[in-house]
Parts: structure tokens; C-alpha cells; sequence
């Protein structure tokens, strides 16, 4: 120690509020390092109210200049949340920024223990390891690297759409990936969105068209992203396209090949399984783009090796058998996910009887089946296709706020059933029935919607239905499915027949998520949405800079929240856009060749081809711009060549003796 | 050969007698072994848990300390009654759950020189042994005699899906194990959504009004769907449906006729079993006609007790007079 | 001393990506966990050296905890296996140092299970309290071999609980 330059380190111990100050006395945790820790070099140890405000941050700022602070050490919440703010402060007052160091005494002792006198002592502790940890950290600069200006939006839904369009629109480039034939996603299923009733595809379809035709955008659908490199600024991303048999450069979409196609084959994702396509296919009329893909699955060719109709009869002889799967490889700076999500599988929910007895349907079907375009045109029929029902139970939170299944409220399901209600009662005269345990129509013109479908005559129960079945206890049941409940209001069972169900079924993580999440490396939450920075301050933004979620990616939502957020996404990305370039953490290993005795254990440890072995010397070498700084090499190598900036050994070993107080004992 | 250990349960050797039977005449075709817990007591049945819990847990826990020392090979344990698996099932899962229900327990088991430590067996029902062990194809495999025109309805019974300590169950409320083990027999499974509804249990003796209700809506909607049996796994639901069946129907003035077997009598028919050796003609409401339809002959067995003459009713009591009770106050 | 009263000092080394942020997510839901446990923080399980735990051992810690992603989610690809060959090898070390190797332990918490960091910090504070306490490098010199009699009644030193109050 005494060769060492006498460091001169401020502590700062943040009361915030009471959230700190209520479990930890942080008057005396300042008294504390003032008296104890000064043979460390503490020459100024304060608290205050709140150290994040811009007071505390002067507090910090004055005490560097007028005390020619060489260290500090802010006692206050988690780095993740403050680190910057008073890297920034330091940077202000003319110290490098990463002689700052954050003790957390709030998420790691205030929030999680009760008692005062324990939650003091480890405060201590903690300080002590950052002041000892401080001390050995040395001066970095960022390293500042230039932002690609291309981004990639992954998922053609409305979310997706909406963010690819504000980019463009704003003179950048996008990559608009999508993994079915056609963008639009879940939206272009509807016929009618609630609470105004518009037409889903026609306010829908422009905004299709639009990212379909914008110079801006490349559009790349039946695709999907294969690999992800790179971080920030720099992604290298691989994307599969799907071999679709026909050359997009001859398609004119004339829809010949569709017509003549002698396979017929049930459409379970865009029609949900109630009507037909061919095995050459557009899901719908107004796709975009406006080109077929074969599904090789289903056409007759691939199985039997003849027919070939689409073939003959193409005018411009744009169906291609030999088409092969196409791996492209693009750089972009930023990335928002807009991966949407699954309708829960009703089918989980057995007493319901989906997929039993013919005539409950659930919502994604009923959407198709109220749908001009779609399988019946219009007409609200049972299971038979020509039966209009007389009675119609809609039955809320069907797999959401339900422990069997999932614990969220599905956010979107009251509204939906609402919709529903109006359009039964609109279309058919039925009487309808809502189950519901709660209606949540928070928003705009929302609870209006529900006061009109009261108006209209629709009924409601409030309990949780118990059972669908068909099991008739009376002649009044008999061939009608009846739905047993419990009526909280009137506080009785009820058994109401009726002769057709809908389930409103809930929203549920893409049942891949975990997978791209890992992809594009972001994490999930319990439940298994994509999980955001912040859930209130940084909701678009994630844990991993230059990706963000938006849409119901990130969690369930309606139309307006999914546009709001493709929208808030976008202006984060052209905010990097236009920084033109960002700065990175500078922690990263380096080998010191002096030491290195090229015994080459670290270089099968990294996973990114960081670590090279010079041949010529015989030592090995760390590529900075690779090197992730993760400090696997930095542990592993036995002649401690390699030292990892920001986290050296030094580092970490003064913290332990700090937060083992071994300091005080040689003091 | 597959071994495991068997409680049987007081109402195979009684009510359920054609359970046991059948049990027994598919063993072999299935390769299977019971080996009998020696000693064992009651379960408690569906009422003792509800009164006091400690005594309940020991007089089932008893049962699993003595099958402990049979294990040899085999941990499992297995229960051919749902209430009997139940509480045999739902004995271990608490002892785990709640160490200080454990250490009761054990307390009242070591004044009979027993310890069971919970977790060390797997309480299973013949059913489950038989779908997921012996499996769907050994099963098929053993068909000689499909039942092919025979409309049955699965009736589980309440006490077997729920509360799945285990997870055994394909669905806990609409589950398809027996759909799919009388399919592989052969049998035409109609699709039963009361299968996990309850037969009334032991209300049959304290509200038979109750009770008859609940038989009526399983034989009603069985009826309805044009079942000519109900087949079971449960005993207490065998006997529900089958001896209250004529009660209910006098109650409510209706005339229903639905056979309930157990699903190993059926097992034993399409193994090629004589119905004789498989308990069937002892239910009260015949399934002879039943078992006609696909040629099968029920032999005549004994007939059942003739019922008392309407007339020979019992003696009443003598008539009260102002006499005697004038007497009784004298004295 | 007496096991039910000692009170085990643990480090805890955490991974800047998962387990870090589960501790974080464990205060902001204000779970309560036992406060024996002091965090490190590294970017990866990966940077944990396997001295950096006998440094703690022989410096006052009572037990260590290694805290990294799930495998299979680590931020950097592979590098929380590392930490699991290190971690496995470092218990053999220790057991040849006559040292229990139940007073290091490794548990995978990915960033959304703060509640499952709250409940392995409390299990392993309660492991260690049973185990009692080490005192490496506490006792004079001499032979290391850990002697359960003569820990249960030396006392730690004063001076650490003085510096503390």
C-alpha cells in the first residue's frame, strides 16, 4: 500500500426517500466509512435525500473539485439503474467516469431485510468492498464505434408494420422479416375492432401496402431469422427465405395458379381450421406481398412427383420447382422484435368442451366466421355451416387469470367478447349471454362500448362458468349446450342453454419465444414475454442495447397500445440512428505477451474467436473489437497474462477483503 | 414378469367381489404379479379423514409402512379402488408436504413398531398400472374376443382425476384413460361428459334424496346417448349405480336400465374369459341382455333372495292405552 | 459456539446478466431473503477465478455462493459451463483441503427468478449455519485440518464485530 499513490475517495449514501433510510441508519453508515474506512483514503463521506437528483449530483461535482477527489463511491440503488448518471456527474467534474462506483444498499439490503441493526452492518460491508474495489479501478475511455443505419423489424403484424413504416419514412432502411406468406398478422383475421367497429382490413390493408411498396423497406416474407451476430450498432444477422416456388420477379399475382391447384387443404392459420386453401396458396385477397407460396407439405407434386397444374396454366411462367431455400446475410444497427403472440389453446380448458362438442367455438374462429371474407361470408352459423344459433354464451378469460393455465389477465378478452356480443346481436337477433369474472374496459371510448352493449339487451352473469356440457338434466336442455355457472350477483348456480358457445380465449407467448428471445439475446419473463428494460420508464427498450420489443411481444395488448408502441420503438432506433455512433462498455481482456507463456488454455475458451495464438511468437492475442469481455480467459489463464478491464483481479479481490472488512483488521 | 404390490381394499372382498375376480383372470394373460400387502387394515374410506386427521392419516399410513417391507424390487404400489388409492396417494403426498403431519404419524406408527417415510413408494391405480405399464398395444395384443358393438359409456368416478397428486391424468377434468383402454378392446366408447361426475357417494345413507339425483343425471345422459352399459374403475361407483339404480327410478317414477361393470370384467371377455369367472351375473341390474348383442351368454347364477312378500309386512307395535300409561304412573 | 445463534458471513458472485439482475428484481418485489450474503458482481460466471472463492474462504467467508445463468442462456454463449467445470473441480480441491465443499455452492438464476435467488440465498444461509463456522485463516498458523470441537467453541474475533457496530 504505501508505494501506492494515497487515493482521496468521497463516499455517498443515498437515503432515497425512505426507501433506503427506512431499514438502513445511513447517518451512521456515513459516520461510519468517514471514521473507519479514512486509513483507506475516505476523505469525505456524506448522505443525502436523494443522491440521483441533480442536488446530489452537484454535491458530487463540488466535493471532486473542491476536495480533489481522486475516487468516489455512491452508496445508493442497483447500477443498472444509476451507474451512469453519476458516471456522468464525475465525467462533468472532470474525473474519468469509471472511478465511479455503485454499493447497493437498496435492492440488495434496504428492499430485502427488515431489520435496522443487520441491514446497517451489511450496508457497511458493502461500502467497505466498493471503497476497497474503487481504489484499484483505473481510468478507461469508451470505445466509441460507428451505428449501422439499417435496422431489422422482425414480424409483420401491425406492431411490426407500424415501426417499419416510421423508420422508413424517416429516410432509413428496414428489413421487414415475416415468417407466413403474407404481413399483417393477427389483425388482418378480425372483421371488426373494437371499440369504434372499423373494418379491420380496411384500415389495415393501406398501411400493408404502404411497407409493401416503400423504397425504404425491404420486404422478406416467408422468412425467418436464422442467426444473430454482433452487438449495438453491428449486428450481423442471418435470415432463412423459405423457398416459395415462385419467381417473384415474373409473379403478376393473378391468382391462375390458386384456381387450378387440385389440392384442397384446411387453412389452419389464417382461416383457424374453418375453411379451405389451396397447397399454392396467398392466405388472403389483399396479401402483400401479393405472390402464392406452395406449401410443399400438401401439393401433389412433391408427394407424387405429377400434376404440376399451377405450371401449365401460369402466364408468365413464374412457378419454379427448383427453387431452393435462400440464406441471406445482413448487417443492421438495430433491432425491434414485433414477434407477436399464440392464442391460447382452448382445447387445455377440457370442461369447456372445445374440440368435443361441435358448436363452442373459440374466438379466432368467430372472428373468421364474422368475417365478410371469410368461410361462411359473414353469416354467424353453428358448426353445421347453415344453422343461425338463438342463443349465444360468450364466456371471458378463457386460460388467462386462471392458475391451471395463466395467471395474467389477457388484457384484450372483455373488449373482444364485447365485439362479439354486439356483433351476435347485431347479425342474428340471438340472445347472448357475457360470462365474465371482471369487465375491464379501461381506455378510451372503451366503457362507452360496454354501456352500449348493455343498452342493446346483451345479458351478463358475473362468475366463472364451470362446465360446458351437453349432458341435459330437463327437456329445456335437451340438444343445447348448457353452460353451468356461478352467479356471484345473485349468489346461485345457474344452468343456462344455449346453442352455440364462444370462448374468448387468451393471449399467449409464441410458443418459440424462448428460443428467439435466446437468439437475439434477451430473456423471458415467468409467463414468457419478451422482457423490456424497464416496465414502466423503458418499456420498448431491453437488457440488451440495440433490441427492442414491441407489440404483444412484450405482453398482452390491443391494437392502439401494439401501433403506440412499433411507433415508440422507431423513435429510440432513430435516435441511435442519428448519434451516427455509440459508445461501449471498455470492458475487455488484454494478454500481456511479456507474460504469456503460449500455453494456449484460453484459447479454446472463447466463443466470439477473440483469443488468437501467434504462431511466429508463440503467445497468443486478444482481438479487442471481438472480445465481448465476459473474463473466461481472464480466470483461466494460469500465468494471469490476460486481465480484463473494468473487472480485474485487483479489482475483485479488494472487494472481497473490503466486503470481509479484512481491510479494517489491517488497519 | 411385472410385480407390484397390492392393496386390495375392503370392498373387493365384499361389494366389489366381481372386481377381484376379473382382476385375477387377466393377470396372467398380462403377465402381471400382484403380491398382496400383508396384514392390511382400511383405508378409512371416504368419511374418517373428515373427522380427525391424525388417526385417519396413521390407519392409512400403516398400510404403506407394512408395504414397505414387501418391497423387494417393487415400489409400487397399487389400488384397485379409487377411494382406496386416493387416500393411500394423498397420505404420502401430505407426509412430504407437512413434516410435522409426518412426524405425528410416524409417532402413532412406531407404537406398532412401523415407519413409513414418505416419498419411498408410488401409489398408483390398476387402471393407470394398466394403460401407462402394461400399455395400450400388450393390451390390443391380447384381444380374442373384440367388443365390437358393444356401446359403453367410461365412467371414471370423481375421486380418481382429482386431486392428482402425481400428475398421472391425462386431463383432470375430462380425462380419456378408460375411452381409450375399452377402445383397445374393441368396445364402441361413447363420448361421456359426466364421466368425472360424482355417483353420490355415501349420501346413498344420509340423504338418498341427494343421492338418487346424481344417479339419475349418469343413467339419464347414458341412456341419452345410447349406451347399453356404463363401465367403471370404482367400486363405491359400481355399487352406487347398480343397487340404488331401482331406487332412483321408483323415486322419480322413470324406468331405466344401465348395467354397470367394472372394466376388468370387460378385459376378461375380450381376453376370451367365461363370463362366469368374471363376476358377471352377480350385478343387480342385469347386463345379460347387455352382453347379448355382441353373443356373449351370461350363465344363470344363483337367484337373488326372493324379495318379501308385500303383505307379510313386520308387526306393528301393540296399541298405546290411556290404561297403560296410567299403569306405568302408579308404579 | 452455538449454531443457532452464529451468523454466517457468505459471498455471493453474481452474473452481471442473470443472477445480478434477479437480486435486483428480488428488491424491487421486496422479497426477504436472509442478509448473510455480501454480492459481487462480474460479467459472467465465467470471470469467476477459482481463487477468488478461496481468497473469501481464507479471508472470513463462511461459504461462497456462485450465482450464473441457466445453461443454455448464457449471455455469452457457453462461458456459465466453464463456471460449472471450475465450480466441480474446486469442490475436490477443497475436500482435499480437509475443507466441507458443501460451503461452496452453485445455482443457475436467470434474470426473471428473483424469487428463486431469494429462496436459494436463504437455503444456503441455513446450510451453512448448520455447517458452522470456518475461521480459515483465523486460527495460529499451523496445521489447517478443520476441527469441529475446536470451532464450536472458538469465538470469532472481536475485533471484526467492533468494526462493524
Amino acid at each position: 500500500m504505501s508505494e501506492k499513490k494515497q487515493e482521496r475517495v468521497g463516499v455517498y449514501v443515498c437515503h432515497c426517500g425512505t426507501n433506503i433510510a427506512g431499514t438502513v441508519d445511513v447517518v451512521d453508515v456515513a459516520k461510519w466509512a468517514q471514521e473507519k474506512l479514512g486509513p483507506q483514503g475516505v476523505v469525505i463521506a456524506r448522505e443525502y435525500k436523494f443522491m440521483c437528483s441533480s442536488l446530489g449530483q452537484e454535491l458530487i461535482e463540488k466535493d471532486i473539485k473542491e476536495l480533489g477527489l481522486t475516487r468516489v463511491v455512491v452508496a445508493a440503488c442497483s447500477p443498472h439503474l444509476h451507474e451512469k448518471t453519476f458516471r456522468t456527474a464525475a465525467k462533468n467534474a472532470g474525473l474519468n467516469p469509471y472511478l465511479v462506483e455503485l454499493a447497493s444498499i437498496r435492492e440488495q439490503v434496504s428492499w430485502v431485510h427488515t431489520d435496522k441493526a443487520v441491514a446497517t452492518a451489511k450496508s457497511k460491508a458493502v461500502v467497505s468492498g466498493a471503497v476497497s474495489r474503487v481504489i484499484e479501478n483505473r481510468a478507461l475511455d469508451e470505445i466509441k464505434v460507428p451505428i449501422n443505419p439499417n435496422t431489422l423489424v422482425v414480424g409483420g403484424g401491425i406492431a411490426g408494420i407500424q415501426s417499419a413504416l416510421e423508420i422508413a419514412n424517416a429516410g432509413f432502411h428496414v428489413y421487414l422479416v415475416e415468417r407466413e406468406p403474407s404481413i399483417g398478422g393477427h389483425m388482418a383475421q378480425f372483421d371488426k375492432t373494437f371499440p369504434t367497429l372499423d373494418c379491420s382490413a380496411c384500415i389495415l390493408t393501406p398501411r400493408m401496402v404502404e411497407a409493401g411498396t416503400h423504397p425504404n423497406i425491404t420486404l422478406l416474407t416467408w422468412s425467418e431469422v436464422t442467426n444473430v451476430a454482433g452487438y449495438v450498432g453491428n449486428f450481423h444477422v442471418t435470415i432463412k427465405k423459405k423457398a416459395r416456388f415462385v419467381n417473384e420477379e415474373l409473379c403478376t399475382g393473378c391468382g391462375i395458379c390458386q384456381e387450378k391447384c387440385p389440392k384442397k387443404v384446411i387453412d389452419d392459420v389464417y382461416e383457424a381450421g374453418l375453411g379451405y386453401r389451396k397447397a399454392v396458396y396467398t392466405p388472403f385477397a389483399q396479401a402483400v406481398p401479393n405472390f402464392p407460396v406452395m406449401d410443399k407439405e400438401n401439393c401433389t407434386y412433391f408427394i407424387k412427383g405429377t400434376c404440376k397444374a399451377c405450371e401449365k396454366f401460369c402466364p408468365t411462367n413464374a412457378i419454379d420447382f427448383t427453387q431452393q431455400d435462400q440464406t441471406l446475410n445482413v448487417d443492421v444497427g438495430n433491432i425491434v422484435l414485433a414477434t407477436g403472440y399464440d392464442l391460447f389453446d382452448a382445447r387445455r380448458v377440457s370442461n369447456y368442451g372445445y374440440g368435443r362438442l361441435p358448436n363452442v367455438f373459440t374466438s379466432i374462429e368467430f372472428e373468421r366466421l364474422s368475417n365478410a371474407a371469410g368461410p361462411t361470408n359473414g353469416n354467424i352459423v353453428m358448426r353445421d355451416g347453415k344453422t343461425t344459433p338463438k342463443s349465444v354464451g360468450i364466456i371471458h378469460c378463457v386460460g388467462s387469470r386462471d392458475k391451471n393455465f395463466n395467471n395474467y389477465c389477457s388484457v384484450i378478452c372483455c373488449m373482444q367478447g364485447l365485439k362479439f356480443a354486439h356483433l351476435v346481436h347485431e347479425r342474428t337477433g340471438a340472445t347472448v349471454y357475457n360470462f365474465y369474472i371482471d369487465m375491464r374496459t379501461a381506455y378510451k371510448a372503451y366503457d362507452e362500448f360496454y354501456q352500449r352493449v348493455l343498452e342493446e339487451g346483451t345479458l351478463f352473469v358475473r362468475g366463472k362458468v364451470a362446465e360446458v356440457t351437453d349432458a341435459a338434466r330437463n327437456e329445456r336442455e335437451k340438444g343445447k349446450l348448457i353452460i353451468q355457472t356461478e352467479d356471484t350477483l345473485a349468489g346461485k348456480q345457474r344452468r343456462i342453454p344455449v346453442d352455440m358457445v364462444i370462448l374468448s380465449s387468451g393471449l399467449q407467448p409464441r410458443h418459440d419465444a424462448k428460443d428467439v428471445g435466446k437468439l437475439f439475446g434477451i430473456s423471458c419473463s415467468m409467463d414468457g414475454w419478451f422482457t423490456e428494460k424497464h416496465p414502466k420508464l423503458d418499456p420498448v427498450a431491453t437488457m440488451t442495447e440495440g433490441i427492442y420489443i414491441v407489440g404483444c411481444a412484450q405482453g398482452p395488448k390491443d391494437i392502439p397500445s401494439s401501433v403506440a408502441q412499433g411507433a415508440a420503438a422507431s423513435a429510440r432506433v432513430l435516435d441511435k440512428i442519428l448519434q451516427k455512433e455509440i459508445a461501449l462498455e471498455p470492458i475487455k481482456a488484454s494478454v500481456n505477451q511479456e507474460m504469456c507463456s503460449g500455453c494456449r488454455i484460453c484459447n479454446g475458451l472463447c466463443p466470439f474467436n477473440a483469443i488468437a495464438f501467434i504462431e511466429d511468437d508463440k503467445v497468443t492475442e486478444i482481438n479487442p473489437a471481438l472480445c465481448q469481455g465476459c473474463g473466461t480467459c481472464v480466470a483461466a489463464c494460469p500465468a494471469g497474462a490476460i486481465s480484463g478491464t473494468g473487472f480485474s483481479n485487483e479489482q475483485i479481490i479488494a472487494q472481497i477483503d473490503g466486503l470481509l472488512l479484512k481491510n479494517l483488521e489491517l488497519a | 414378469m411385472n410385480k407390484y404390490l397390492l392393496y386390495p381394499g375392503c370392498s373387493m372382498d365384499s361389494s366389489a367381489k366381481a372386481y377381484m375376480e376379473s382382476l385375477n383372470e387377466i393377470l396372467e394373460p398380462l403377465d402381471l404379479h400382484l403380491e398382496e400387502i400383508e396384514d392390511w387394515n382400511c383405508c378409512g374410506a371416504t368419511e374418517y379423514l373428515g373427522i380427525n386427521l391424525i388417526p385417519a392419516y396413521s390407519l392409512i399410513a400403516r398400510n404403506l409402512a407394512l408395504a414397505t417391507k414387501q418391497m423387494d424390487g417393487t415400489r409400487t404400489v397399487v389400488a384397485p379402488c379409487s377411494a382406496c388409492y386416493l387416500n393411500l396417494a394423498k397420505a404420502d403426498y401430505y407426509m412430504q408436504e407437512r413434516p410435522t403431519l409426518g412426524a405425528k404419524v410416524n409417532e402413532a406408527l412406531a407404537a406398532g413398531g412401523l415407519e413409513y417415510k414418505a416419498g419411498t413408494l408410488d401409489v398408483r391405480h390398476l387402471i393407470d398400472v394398466l394403460v401407462y405399464d402394461v400399455g395400450l398395444d400388450t393390451i390390443r395384443s391380447k384381444v380374442v374376443r373384440p367388443l365390437s358393438g358393444l356401446k359403453v359409456v367410461p365412467y371414471m368416478g370423481c375421486m380418481l382425476p382429482r386431486p392428482d397428486y402425481q400428475h398421472r391424468w391425462s386431463d383432470h377434468e375430462h380425462p380419456t384413460e378408460l375411452d381409450d383402454l375399452l377402445r383397445a378392446l374393441g368396445a364402441d366408447v361413447i363420448d361421456y361428459p359426466l364421466t368425472t361426475e360424482c355417483c353420490g357417494g355415501h349420501m346413498t345413507q344420509i340423504g338418498p334424496e341427494t343421492a338418487f339425483e346424481l344417479i339419475r343425471r349418469l343413467v339419464a345422459d347414458a341412456d341419452e346417448r345410447g349406451a347399453q352399459m356404463m363401465v367403471t374403475v370404482c367400486p363405491m361407483c359400481q355399487m352406487n349405480i347398480d343397487a340404488y339404480q331401482n331406487e332412483a327410478n321408483h323415486f322419480f317414477g322413470t324406468n331405466y336400465h344401465m348395467p354397470i361393470l367394472f372394466f376388468t370384467q370387460l378385459m376378461g371377455l375380450a381376453f376370451g374369459k367365461e363370463p362366469g369367472d368374471l363376476g358377471i351375473g352377480v350385478e343387480l341390474v342385469s347386463a345379460r341382455n347387455a352382453l347379448a348383442n355382441i353373443g356373449v351368454e351370461v350363465p344363470v347364477t344363483q337367484e337373488p333372495a326372493a324379495p318379501r312378500k308385500k303383505d307379510e309386512g313386520l308387526p306393528m307395535p301393540r296399541r298405546w292405552t290411556r290404561h297403560e300409561g296410567k299403569k306405568e304412573a302408579v308404579k | 459456539m452455538n449454531n443457532d445463534t452464529f451468523e454466517p458471513t457468505i459471498i455471493g458472485f453474481t452474473c452481471n446478466w442473470c443472477s445480478y439482475r434477479a437480486s435486483d428484481l428480488a428488491g424491487t418485489a421486496r422479497m426477504k431473503y436472509a442478509p448473510n450474503v455480501r454480492l459481487i458482481r462480474l460479467m459472467c460466471s465465467g470471470r469467476l477465478d477459482p481463487t477468488f472463492v478461496l481468497r473469501a474462504l481464507s479471508s472470513g467467508a463462511d461459504g461462497v455462493m456462485i450465482t450464473g445463468c441457466h445453461p443454455g442462456e448464457c449471455h455469452y454463449i457457453e462461458q456459465n459451463y466453464k463456471a460449472l467445470r471450475r465450480f466441480l473441480l474446486l469442490r475436490r480441491v477443497l475436500k482435499g483441503m480437509g475443507i466441507e465443499p458443501e460451503r461452496v455452492k452453485l445455482v443457475w438464476a436467470s434474470a426473471a427468478e428473483g424469487a428463486k435467488f431469494a429462496a436459494e440465498t436463504t437455503t444456503f444461509v441455513e446450510e451453512i449455519r448448520k455447517l458452522g463456522p470456518l475461521n480459515w485463516g483465523k486460527t495460529d498458523g499451523g496445521s489447517q485440518t478443520v476441527d469441529r470441537e475446536e470451532l464450536s467453541t472458538v469465538h470469532r474475533p472481536s475485533s471484526e464485530m467492533e468494526a462493524i457496530a
